[in-house]
C-alpha cells in the first residue's frame, strides 16, 4: 500500500501510452500500418464512449454505431459540399451528436434494459438508412470524398499521416483520462450506482433518470468526435461508417477490453483490429466468427482482459494488505490520496 | 416538535388496498414503529413516503413541506432515508464505495470538476470520504471498508445498508425490519445502534418484528392491519389493545413472539 505511486495499473497505462506514442517511430514508414493505427484510434475514442454508457452505467446502447456516422457525415458534407473548415464542421458535430443523444435520451431511456438495447438498435438503424438513402443530401452510397484535413494555422500539417495519427491520440488520451477522472468522482459513483441497482441508487438520491440520460449523451459526443476525426483520416466515407456492424465490432472490442474499466476500450480496440487484420482474408466471414466470439464473452469472460488484470491485482494486494496488518487494530483515517489509490484500477 | 404529517395517506394497487386512509404523526427526535402482520402494508407505507410509491389519496408533509409524490431523489435531498426489507447493496463495489455513494446526494461538484481536478472537487472528495468513514465508525464496521460488500457477514451487511443511509446525512431515517434474520444477540446490537443514531439526532421510523425489540425501543407505535390503523400509542397502550392481540393471533405466525 505505501507504493502507491507506482501500481501495477499506472505501470499498464504508462507502456500503453509510450506504445502509442512510439508506434510511428518504430514503424520507419509503413505507411498502410500507420494508416490502420489511425484508425483504430478513431474507433477506440467511440469506444470510450460506449464505455460510459456500457460499461459504467449498465446500459447496452446499439445506437453508437449510428451517432459515429453522424460525426462522420457531419463533417464529411460540411467540409466538401458546403466548403466549410474543418474545426467549425467538428464542432457542429460534436454539438448535434451531444445534443442529439441528450434528446434521443429523453425518449430512449424511459425504457428499461433490453427494451433499451431494442430501442436504440431501431434508433442505429434508421440513422443508417438515412445515411444510405438520402441521396441527394448524403450521396447515399456514392459516399462523400475530399473531406479536410484539420487545419493547423500554419503550425502543423495534419495532411501528414503522422502529424494526424498524434492529432487523434491526443484526443484517445483525453478519452482515457475522462474515463479516469468520472470513475475516480461521484459522478462515477454515481453511474455504477445506476448500473448496480436502480432501485438502491434512487432509495440514496440519485436521479436515475437524468443521469442516465447526461450519460447518453456523453457517450453519443464521443460517438461524434470519433466520426468527426474519422472522416478527416479517411478522406472517403460511405454509409459503412454508420452501420449496425460497426456498433458490434465496437462491442466487441469492448467486451474483449474489459467493460468500465480506463485501458480496456483501448487495449481490446487495438486487439481486435490486429486480428482482423490477420485474419483479413476472412474479410466476409468477419461476423460468423465475431457473433459467437461476443457470446462467449458475454457468458464466460465478461470482465474483459484489462477487468481480469485488475481483478489479479487487486488480490495480490489485498492479500499484501492481509498480511501487513492482521492485527486488527481499528484502521485509521486515511488521507483521501491513498484512499482513491485503493479503487484506482484501470 | 412533528416532523413527518401524514393524512389520509391510501396506495391501491389495482383493488387491493395496500395501506388505507393512514394517518401518522413522527416526532422529531424519536423512534415510531410500525408493526402488524405480512402484508399489513408496512413495506408499502415506507415506500410512500420515500417516494418509491405514488399515493393513491393523502398527503405527506416533512418539515412543514408538502412531499406527497415526490421521486426518491427529491425526498432524499431533503432528508429522508431508508434502507431495505431484503438487504441491498452494491454487492461489487467495497464496504467504502458502497457508503461513499450516499454522499452523492449532497455532493455539488460536476464532471468538469472532476476532469479538471478543481480544488472544490478535491475538498468535496475529501470531506466525502471522512463522513463516509465517520458513517462506518459509527455503525462499528471500519475495519471491513476495503472488503467486498457481498463477502462480508449479513450482520455486517445490513450496518453497511444502515451506514450507506446515513451517510446521505438524513434528518429521518427508514428501518425497514432492519434485524430480520439475526441471531438474538445481534439484535441487541442493532438496537443499541438504533439508540445511538436517534441520540446522534435523527428521528426514526422503524419496521420490525421482533416485538421485544419494538416494544423496548418504540415512543411510539401504530398497528396496521389490511393496511388500516387498528391501534396506535405508547407500547404499553398498544400492547393491551384488544383488536391488536387479535390480530396478532389471528395472523398466526411463527415468528410472532406474542403481542403480551
Ligand atoms: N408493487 C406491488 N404491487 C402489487 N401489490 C403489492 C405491491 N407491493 C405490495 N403489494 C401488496 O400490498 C400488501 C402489503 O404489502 P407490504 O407493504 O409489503 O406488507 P408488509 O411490509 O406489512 O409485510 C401485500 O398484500 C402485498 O402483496
Ligand atoms: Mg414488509
Amino acid at each position: 500500500m505505501t507504493t502507491t505511486t507506482f501500481s501495477p495499473q499506472r505501470l499498464g497505462t504508462l507502456l500503453v501510452a509510450l506504445a502509442l506514442l512510439l508506434a510511428p517511430l518504430t514503424l520507419g514508414g509503413e505507411e498502410y500500418v500507420l494508416r490502420v493505427l489511425t484508425v483504430g484510434a478513431t474507433y477506440a475514442i467511440a469506444v470510450y464512449g460506449m464505455n460510459l454508457i456500457l460499461g459504467l452505467t449498465g446500459q447496452l446502447s446499439l445506437a453508437h454505431g449510428g451517432f459515429f456516422g453522424i460525426g462522420v457525415y457531419i463533417v464529411g458534407l460540411l467540409t466538401t459540399d458546403y466548403d466549410w473548415a474543418f474545426w467549425p464542421s467538428f464542432l457542429v458535430a460534436v454539438l448535434v451528436t451531444g445534443l442529439g443523444g441528450f434528446v434521443a435520451g429523453i425518449v430512449a431511456l424511459r425504457t428499461r434494459e433490453e427494451y433499451f438495447a431494442i430501442f436504440t438498435m431501431a434508433m442505429g438503424f434508421i440513422i443508417f438508412l438515412v445515411i444510405s438513402r438520402w441521396e441527394s443530401v448524403t450521396h447515399a452510397h456514392s459516399g462523400v470524398s475530399g473531406v479536410k484535413f484539420p487545419e493547423g494555422f500554419g503550425l502543423f500539417d495534419f495532411s501528414e499521416p503522422v502529424v494526424m495519427y498524434y492529432l487523434v491520440l491526443l484526443f484517445l488520451l483525453g478519452a482515457g483520462y475522462v474515463t479516469h477522472a468520472v470513475r475516480r468522482s461521484g459522478i462515477g459513483r454515481t453511474l455504477v450506482a445506476i448500473r448496480t441497482s436502480e432501485d438502491l441508487a434512487r432509495s440514496i438520491g440519485v436521479n436515475v433518470g437524468l443521469n442516465k440520460q447526461l450519460a447518453f449523451a456523453a457517450s453519443t459526443t464521443f460517438a461524434g468526435v470519433a466520426g468527426g476525426l474519422f472522416a478527416a483520416v479517411q478522406g472517403f466515407v460511405g454509409p459503412s461508417a454508420a452501420s449496425l456492424d460497426l456498433t458490434f465490432e465496437m462491442l466487441m472490442f469492448i467486451l474483449v477490453g474489459g467493460l468500465g474499466t480506463v485501458l480496456g476500450p483501448v487495449v481490446g480496440t487495438f486487439l481486435v483490429l490486429f486480428l482482423f487484420e490477420f485474419f483479413q482474408d476472412f474479410e466476409a466471414y468477419r461476423f460468423l466468427v465475431l457473433g459467437p466470439i461476443i457470446v462467449v464473452l458475454v457468458i464466460f469472460a465478461p470482465r474483459g482482459i484489462v477487468g481480469y488484470l485488475n481483478a489479479f491485482v487487486g488480490k495480490l494486494r489485498s492479500r499484501a494488505a492481509g498480511a501487513g496488518n492482521g492485527s486488527g487494530g481499528p484502521p485509521e483515517h486515511r488521507s483521501s490520496d491513498t484512499a482513491t489509490d485503493v479503487k484506482e484500477t484501470l | 416538535m412533528t416532523l413527518l404529517e401524514v393524512r389520509g395517506l391510501g396506495k391501491h394497487f389495482s383493488g387491493l388496498h395496500a395501506v388505507d386512509d393512514v394517518d401518522l404523526d413522527v416526532a422529531a427526535g424519536r423512534i415510531t414503529a410500525i408493526i402488524g402482520p405480512n402484508g399489513a402494508g408496512k413495506s408499502t407505507l415506507f415506500n410512500l413516503l420515500a417516494g418509491f410509491y405514488r399515493p393513491t389519496s393523502g398527503s405527506v408533509r416533512f418539515k412543514d413541506r408538502d412531499i406527497t409524490g415526490m421521486s426518491p431523489h427529491r425526498t432524499v435531498a431533503h432528508g429522508i432515508a431508508r434502507t431495505f426489507q431484503t438487504t441491498n447493496l452494491f454487492e461489487d463495489a467495497t464496504v467504502l464505495d458502497n457508503v461513499l455513494s450516499g454522499r452523492i446526494v449532497r455532493s455539488h461538484s460536476t464532471v468538469f470538476d472532476a476532469v479538471l481536478r478543481t480544488p472544490r472537487h478535491r475538498k468535496e472528495e475529501r470531506h466525502n470520504l471522512d463522513k463516509a468513514m465517520a458513517a462506518l465508525e459509527f455503525t462499528g464496521i471500519a475495519e471491513y471498508r476495503d472488503e467486498i460488500a457481498s463477502s462480508v457477514p449479513q450482520e455486517v451487511q445490513k450496518r453497511v445498508s444502515i451506514a450507506l443511509a446515513l451517510a446521505t446525512e438524513p434528518e429521518l431515517l427508514l428501518l425497514d425490519e432492519p434485524a430480520a434474520g439475526l441471531t438474538e444477540e445481534e439484535t441487541v446490537g442493532f438496537a443499541q445502534l438504533i439508540r445511538n443514531i436517534v441520540a446522534d439526532g435523527v428521528t426514526v421510523g422503524l419496521v420490525e418484528h421482533r416485538m421485544s425489540m419494538v416494544m423496548s425501543l418504540a415512543d411510539h407505535i401504530l398497528v396496521l392491519d389490511h393496511g388500516k390503523e387498528i391501534a396506535s400509542g405508547t407500547p404499553e397502550t398498544v400492547r393491551t389493545d384488544p383488536q391488536v392481540i387479535e390480530a396478532y393471533l389471528g395472523a398466526d405466525h411463527q415468528d410472532q413472539e406474542g403481542a403480551g
